[in-house]
């Protein structure tokens, strides 16, 4: 038998239905879950005040310090194999392809114990400037780099090829071309993916704890682990979290905005 | 005194293949200082072709190509140095739009011709000013019409003092009321002495202003003269057959017309 609803009531239920699961389900986890003592374990209010200022001044400062630095390292190294991507010489392609699949394949967990642990080896005697900074720094943007790559690299493809052809008709070099004229545009193309993968780091820097760092190095989740151990509370992990979102939501929201502009832009 | 005798562009046995695809078949062609040729033809005829090969924006497959003496072809040319000397104006305008207008302008003096701000500056107005735009220096090319960055791009083209203007249908894009603008540019560029090379649609235009028009058909030139008797007074059939679309484009292909080496275009 065919329904007899028009669009208009079909509309209606289906919404009905999607209103009452939601409430349901929050109605079971409410009842369900045991709340005095999740308040106990994560939500000390003496616990967290005792963690300010030391957990923005140090922890917060330090995911900061880690997360822009592995940014601009990545930012760079990632420029530069996208446009070894896009060379007319084989083997730089080659050498950029095979970067790029090895560092987006791999866990960047992975690539942490690598810095911590090869680089030292391989390379005895020389310190990784910047000491655990120079680390962090290392190993956040060999990982960020692969990704920003693709990125730069199809944003400099999404530059008109007649942006290029005039320079070249006006009497730049291709390089000169590049750097004034394509490669502007390119970034501002891919400024909100670019912030994406900031957010994306800014979350990967807690992959420093297998760094091993010093009191004063420790970045948020670090710090949040040491303090719950100490205090055998949960609290600090969740004070550590908000920490995080205090940072990763606003930023979210630059990017959907950015994003919005660039839709209406084009 | 000899240079000033050689024409101002000199093409030939000039050939293009994009593949298998040969695009151009042996084009000879001399143009001379303060000539205005007209390059007209059928589309996929290889004009745009013909053009970009004359500042080697695509590189031919054998022949050779001077500009003002220079041969442009040669292994061992300084190519930026040559394309400096020809200014080309694209269909799609290709003004930077990451930059405002008069930016558009000095940009390329101060990075190509290393030109100091002051004089990028004043170069830049004066040719803002011959094209009628002195008023738009701030804007962004977005913030223009058509006609008006198409007269944008023919003054940054003009600021690197180019012997040469190149054109690929510089009007073809454009809103047919805006048209007129541009080719009033163009007229009063042909009137101050400037050496064109323009592909065109734009038949009045031809008429009007070419020394001298050049029809192509698969990547030949068919005929080439006067532009009164290569317009007006066509000796080849196939430019008959071309010029009676163009002008009237609602008419098809007259019936019967055996003479037609080509099979009528689609439509
Ligand atoms: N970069 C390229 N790669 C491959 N084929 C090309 C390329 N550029 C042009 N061609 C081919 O060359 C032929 C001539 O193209 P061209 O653009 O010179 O024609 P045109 O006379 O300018 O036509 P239109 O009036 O449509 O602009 C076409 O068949 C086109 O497909
Ligand atoms: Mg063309």
């Amino acid at each position: 038998m065919t329904s007899r609803l028009t669009r208009r009531q079909r509309r209606r239920i289906s919404q009905g239905v999607q209103y009452a699961v939601f409430v349901a389900v929050l109605v079971l986890i409410g009842l369900g879950a045991d709340w005095d003592r999740l308040q106990n374990q994560f939500a000390q209010k003496d616990l967290a005040s005792e963690l300010f200022p030391d957990i923005i001044t140090i922890a917060l400062r330090n995911t900061v310090v880690y997360t822009v630095s592995g940014f601009v390292f990545g930012l760079v190294l990632g420029l530069v194999i996208a446009l070894m991507r896009l060379s007319s010489v084989a083997p730089y392609r080659w050498v950029a392809s095979v970067y790029i699949e090895i560092f987006r394949g791999l866990p960047a967990l992975l690539i942490f114990i690598f810095v911590g642990v090869a680089v030292p080896l391989a390379f005895p005697g020389t310190e990784i400037p910047g000491g655990t900074y120079g680390k962090v720094a290392l190993g956040l943007g060999l990982v960020a780099a692969a990704y920003m790559a693709e990125t730069i690299r199809a944003g400099i493809q999404a530059v008109p090829k007649g942006q290029m052809e005039a320079a070249r008709s006006l009497g730049f070099s291709h390089a000169r071309a590049m750097v004034s004229v394509v490669i502007p545009q390119a970034f501002r193309i891919v400024i909100p993916p670019l912030t994406n993968e900031l957010v994306l780091l800014f979350k990967d820097s807690s992959l420093v704890l297998f760094l091993g760092v010093t009191l004063q190095e420790r970045e948020l989740t670090k710090f949040g682990r040491d303090l719950a151990s100490q205090t055998a509370n949960s609290t600090p992990i969740l004070v550590a979290g908000l920490c995080y979102l205090l940072v990763t939501v606003p930023l979210s929201i630059v990017v959907r905005r950015l994003e919005a502009r660039a839709d209406k832009a084009r | 005194m000899s240079s000033m005798d050689r024409p101002e562009i000199e093409i030939r046995g000039l050939h293009k293949s994009f593949g298998d695809n040969e695009v151009l078949r042996g084009i000879d062609l001399d143009i001379g200082r303060g000539e205005v040729v007209c390059v007209i033809g059928p589309s996929g005829s290889g004009k745009s072709t013909l053009l970009r090969c004359v500042n080697l924006l695509e590189e031919p497959t054998a022949g050779q190509v001077f500009v003002g003496g220079t041969e442009v072809t040669d292994l061992d040319v300084d190519i930026d140095a040559v394309r400096r000397r020809i200014g080309m104006v694209f269909q799609q305008f290709n003004l930077f739009p990451h930059v405002t207008v008069t930016e558009n302008l000095t940009l390329p003096q101060r990075r190509v011709l290393r030109r100091d701000k002051a004089e990028a500056f004043e170069v830049a107005r004066r040719n803002l000013e011959r094209v009628g735009l002195a008023d738009k220096a701030d804007a962004y090319p977005s913030q223009l019409s058509g006609g008006q960055q198409q007269r944008v791009a023919i003054a940054r083209a003009l600021s690197m003092g180019p012997e040469v203007m190149l054109f690929d249908e510089p009007t073809s894009a454009l809103d047919p009321e805006l048209v007129g603008e541009v080719l009033a540019v163009m007229r009063q560029l042909a009137a101050e002495g400037m050496t064109m090379m323009v592909v065109t649609h734009e038949m009045s235009f031809a008429r009007e202003v070419a020394d001298r028009v050049v029809f192509m058909d698969g990547g030949v030139i068919v005929e080439e003269g006067p532009a009164e008797r290569v317009v007006g007074d066509p000796q080849q059939v196939r430019t008959r057959n071309f010029l009676m679309r163009i002008l009237d484009p609602a008419a098809a292909e007259q019936p019967g017309d055996t003479t037609s080496e080509r099979p009528a275009k689609e439509l």
